[in-house]
């Protein structure tokens, strides 16, 4: 059965694009079938991240508006086959999408698809709202930094109460990704741990991201991180956190590039 | 002990625990207001209903308080009844009679 999962964070700039590209890619690469879906119109960045922005024809709210059909709107990869975009308009405003209209495309997604990734807009706005409305399952991307974490505080009381499951009385199966995190750092104790962001937040881990110049590496050449170097630390990561969105039991590591040397002073496992 | 030992190391002071305390408090405080924003609306309906039973009130001249401190909070409520009021609960009294 296909599942719905909105890629949130209240904030912006914390990785969510990356991450749901990178997470798209990595359970495609799998071997399910997955659509990912640019929420963020008028800003819509998910295509670039991917390599696909030269390839866009339609978008959602053409679909929303009966303009096109999904199946003329979705944007297959060219490396994974059983990945596919579903792009947001540049031009439009995010006041042409629905509540219906977007229940609508996502449950005929559904129909189509193992995965459904919604790449959600910052903000707690409609565009925020309607990404994460019929979410199944939701990873909240968080930095280890107070204004992120604080934010992600308020989006989870949104998916308590904002969504048709919420709504139904049921719950959205939250996941904290924690990315850009250094390692070095907090362990000494000058960025906040793991353990100190989850006792906040309350709600499990899905995987711990590394700082990493891989990252921007993937998205200059537009191509998601699992993608363009599968070795990298990142990746690594990312692959781990997709394995656990599909029920796996995986030890928590972060992955290094290589072992700094405060890692081997210190003799620290990770998380 | 250990962060001290880091800290030499480092050169610098920790933040970090600066920072999870500072969430802390601060998303305990969001949580409470945002989980129930209407409490203290509801709050002072209800108490407005319930005395303007018993005396006539003006509804401008009650409010509700609520003040949130780190283990106790304190609800305040300030109604302001207009002098004379016994005669006009007498008078009521008389009238229902």
């Amino acid at each position: 059965m296909a599942k719905v999962l909105v890629v949130t964070s209240g904030k912006g700039g914390v990785g969510k694009t990356t991450s749901t590209a990178a997470l798209g890619a990595a359970l495609a690469q799998r071997g399910e079938s997955v659509a990912v879906v640019d929420f963020d119109v008028g800003l819509r960045n998910l295509d670039l991240v991917m390599g696909a922005e030269r390839r866009v024809v339609f978008d959602l709210i053409n679909v929303v508006q009966g303009v096109a059909k999904l199946q003329q709107a979705l944007i297959r990869d060219k490396r994974v086959e059983n990945l596919w975009l579903l792009p947001a308009s540049q031009t439009r405003d995010k006041d042409a999408l629905t509540d219906e209209g977007v229940g609508k495309i996502i449950a005929d997604l559904r129909t189509r698809f193992d995965w459904v990734l919604c790449d959600s807009p910052a903000g707690i706005e409609r565009g925020a709202t309607l990404a994460m409305r019929f979410a199944d399952e939701a990873v909240i991307v968080t930095n280890p930094e107070v204004s992120s974490v604080r934010d992600s505080d308020r989006i989870i009381g949104m998916l308590d109460s904002k969504t048709v499951k919420a709504e139904k009385g049921e719950r959205v199966i939250k996941h904290v990704l924690i990315t850009r995190y250094d390692p070095v750092r907090a362990a000494k104790g000058e960025m906040l741990g793991i353990d100190d962001i989850l006792e906040i937040l309350a709600i499990p881990l899905l995987g711990i991201i590394p700082e990493s110049q891989d990252v921007l590496r993937a998205s200059n050449v537009g191509s998601p991180v699992t993608l363009n170097d599968a070795t990298s630390a990142p990746a690594r990561a990312y692959f781990d956190a997709a394995r656990r969105l599909g029920g796996e039991q995986i030890a928590m590591v972060v992955p290094t590039e290589r072992k700094g040397f405060m890692n081997r002073l210190l003799g620290r496992k990770a998380a | 002990m250990s962060i001290n030992l880091l800290r030499l190391f480092g050169g610098r002071s920790a933040t970090a625990p600066v920072a999870r305390e500072r969430l802390q408090i601060l998303l305990a405080h969001e949580r409470g207001l945002l989980g129930q924003p209407d409490l203290l609306v509801t709050l002072r309906e209800e108490i407005l209903a319930v005395v303007s039973r018993h005396i006539q009130l003006d509804p401008d001249k009650v409010t509700v308080k609520l003040d949130r401190g780190k283990t106790v909070s304190t609800l305040e409520v300030d109604i302001e009844v207009p002098n004379g009021f016994e005669a006009m609960v007498r008078g009521g009294r008389r009238a229902a009679g």
